[in-house]
């Protein structure tokens, strides 16, 4: 391999950019993986080195072929270009010479420096992982850090976010609402978003042609099956969708645990599980009739208070009385007698009628006229004399 | 640079020659995919087959007489379109599967099918067929719940056998989506769901009125109770107590009795007997 390394090595300076190349390699999207969030799908563009600032301490390099800073990269390249013997290896002292020589050679070492530097060095963020492949044979994974790779074509690295969660909405946002269908046969509106992320990158990228699609199409069958061993009051109970929510977690798991996705299912949380809007009208009057029914126990309830309160009240009140009434049962009849006539009385006309042979004219009339007239002038009291009729 | 090639002349044009052979020669598997070698047409050799001992990498051919067919080696998916299954309980059921699939003779699938695609045109029908014979055996209910695993344990394996023909392994079949048809099916069930539920609604609100009437009795039950219990130790007492209040409230006008009363009293009254001298 080492012989023909360095054989593809010049060749490969050669060839570098060029399209018709016959080499598989390089080809860093893969059909069905461009619509994901966050999966880097082919080689990134490795943020060192940093492009525009020249180093100048590259003595055959002009200050203004915006080169790469990492002037090391560079004398490293250009030293092993003129042992490598590959055509233009006169060219070398060339521009140093202002004697009208043309820049090109020049140019085009720059850029084929500058490409192997983005394709050799990678820093791997803490959060991803990088698949080598070399030659399209997959050789190795990049943990975190920096790294070092042989250039392409002959490494392809592939940097992709593995412990950020990323999470689909079923339905999508463009979606209609699909209703499902539950054990009791009725239909549930239900939306849920899917937590997951990468746990082996090897097999997220070599198992699956469509990883992305594959968690939504597993979610969906996953959703549907666990929906259909409940009903539908389960769906709608804070219970049920917990149990729903684990058991699509444990399918989803299981199902893509045999795809070998590499793919770890953090989570499903069921959004909003509601009736199909045709019927949301029946359902609400369901709310309002448990309302109704609340209300009108409540209602007695207060009923049943006020009714308590008062006979406990009354039967206290008895008790007391009563207590002192057996203390002295005659004085506190009297007592009691008394103090309610005086209490009626006060407030009311009365006359005294002298019962005998004599008979009376009740001036009914007027004494309802003069209890109109002055009803706050206290009472007025109307009494025939007694007379002495016993004596 | 002239005095450069002329000097080695015979080195630039060998290197040139060995150049353009090896790019015509050279080709790269990646991982992702499987290659079969075809010399005028006869598969002479594969490369990285999932059951195969070559690795993903680079390879050469013979220039011109070989070709490299290049064949997916991950997962791959087949999907059909909705379909409508009558259960065997005659309801009518919107169906969506999918089966995953796995190239794992390439070699035979190159022959027989030509392409992934060829397999998937093949195999569709056949999942399509497959899924209407199991679920049509079961009833509706059945269908959503209990023996959908083994339903679709059934339909893998039949679909399984026919995938081998195109040198396919079939890994998994799901159903997707199980949905009532448009139309009278899906009428008729929002029609149950809202006559249930004003039935349950009716039912809440007589319970409702019935817990209400319930707890208004055994509050008047209860108050009686106590009543009875506070007043039954003395009934002839109670008499006249009760007397007092009822003459309080009924002719009493700070008990807030609108009319006024007026007493004609006999001079026999108990209330006067004082009054009159008498003892």
């Amino acid at each position: 391999m080492n012989g023909f390394t360095r054989l593809v090595k010049n060749g490969g300076l050669w060839m570098a950019g060029k399209r018709n190349s016959p080499w598989g390699a390089g080809r860093g999207g893969k059909a069905g993986n461009g619509n994901d969030s966050g999966d880097g799908s082919g080689p990134r563009p490795d943020p060192t080195p940093p492009p525009g600032s020249s180093g100048p301490r590259n003595p055959w390099l002009p200050p203004e072929s915006g080169s790469s800073g990492n002037g090391n990269v560079e004398n490293i390249f250009a030293r092993g270009r003129g042992r490598g013997g590959g055509g233009g290896g006169g060219n070398f002292r060339m521009p140093q010479r202002p004697g009208g020589k043309s820049w090109f050679p020049v140019a085009v070492v720059a850029i084929v420096a500058l490409g192997l530097g983005a394709t050799m060095f990678h820093v791997v963020d803490a959060e991803e992982q990088g698949v080598v492949k070399t030659l399209g044979n997959y050789t190795r994974t990049l943990e975190p850090g920096f790294n070092i790779s042989a250039p392409w074509p002959i490494e392809t690295v592939d940097i992709v976010n593995v412990d950020g969660v990323r999470a689909i909405d079923i339905p999508t946002s463009d979606q209609q609402a699909k209703l499902i269908l539950t054990g009791d046969q009725n239909l549930v509106d239900l939306s849920y978003v899917v937590r997951w992320n990468i746990q082996n990158l090897e097999n997220f990228k070599f198992e699956l042609v469509e990883p992305i699609e594959t968690v939504s199409e597993v979610a969906e069958a996953a959703m549907r099956a666990s929906v259909a061993e409940k009903t539908l009051d389960e769906t709608f109970s804070g219970q049920g969708r917990a149990e729903i929510e684990l058991a699509v977690r444990e399918r989803m798991q299981r199902v893509l645990d045999g795809y070998a996705a590499g793919i770890n299912i953090l989570g499903v949380e069921i959004d909003k599980a509601d009736p199909p809007g045709e019927v949301v009208d029946a359902f609400r009057d369901v709310s309002v009739a448990e309302q109704n029914a609340d209300a009108a126990r409540n209602q007695a309830r207060g009923y049943a208070q006020q009714v308590l309160a008062q006979a406990e009240g009354e039967a206290e009140a008895f008790n007391k009385v009563y207590e002192q009434y057996r203390l002295a049962p005659e004085v506190t009849r009297q007592r009691l007698y008394y103090e309610t006539m005086e209490r009626v009385l006060r407030q009311t006309d009365k006359t005294i009628v002298e019962p005998g042979n004599v008979t009376t004219y009740l001036p009914l009339p007027e004494i309802r006229k003069r209890a109109q007239q002055a009803p706050s002038q206290g009472s007025s009291a109307t009494v025939t004399a007694p007379t002495k009729g016993g004596q | 640079m002239g005095s450069f090639f002329a000097s080695r002349r015979g080195l630039v044009i060998g290197l040139a020659i060995a150049v353009v052979l090896f790019f015509l020669s050279a080709f790269v598997v990646p991982e992702e995919e499987q290659a079969v070698v075809l010399r005028a047409g006869e598969p002479v050799g594969t490369v990285n087959t999932t059951t195969g001992d070559t690795n993903a990498g680079l390879y050469f051919r013979v220039p011109i007489i070989d070709q490299v067919r290049r064949v997916e080696k991950r997962l791959l998916d087949l999907e059909m379109n909705d379909e409508e299954v009558l259960s065997n309980d005659q309801q009518r059921l919107l169906v969506n599967a999918y089966a995953r699939f796995r190239i794992v003779d390439p070699v035979r699938m190159v022959e027989r099918a030509g392409s992934t695609d060829g397999v998937r045109a093949a195999l569709e029908p056949i999942l399509n067929s497959v899924l209407r014979q199991e679920l049509g055996r079961r009833t509706f209910q059945a269908m959503l719940t209990a023996e959908r695993g083994a339903a679709l344990a059934n339909v893998r394996a039949n679909l399984d056998r026919q995938a081998r023909q195109y040198g396919a392994e079939v890994i998994d079949v799901q159903i997707k989506r199980t949905d009532l048809p448009q139309g009278a099916p899906l009428e008729s069930a929002f029609q149950r769901m809202e006559t249930d539920r004003e039935r349950e609604a009716r039912t809440i609100r007589a319970q409702g009125s019935r817990d209400a009437r319930i707890i208004r009795a055994e509050a008047d039950a209860e108050s009686a109770r106590i009543y009875a219990e506070a007043f039954g130790k003395d009934a002839s007492f109670y008499d006249f107590y009760r007397a007092m209040q009822s003459y309080d409230a009924t002719f009493a006008k700070e008990n807030g009795n609108g009319a006024e009363s007026s007493i004609i009293l006999s001079p026999d009254n108990e209330y006067l007997r004082q009054f009159r001298g008498r003892r």
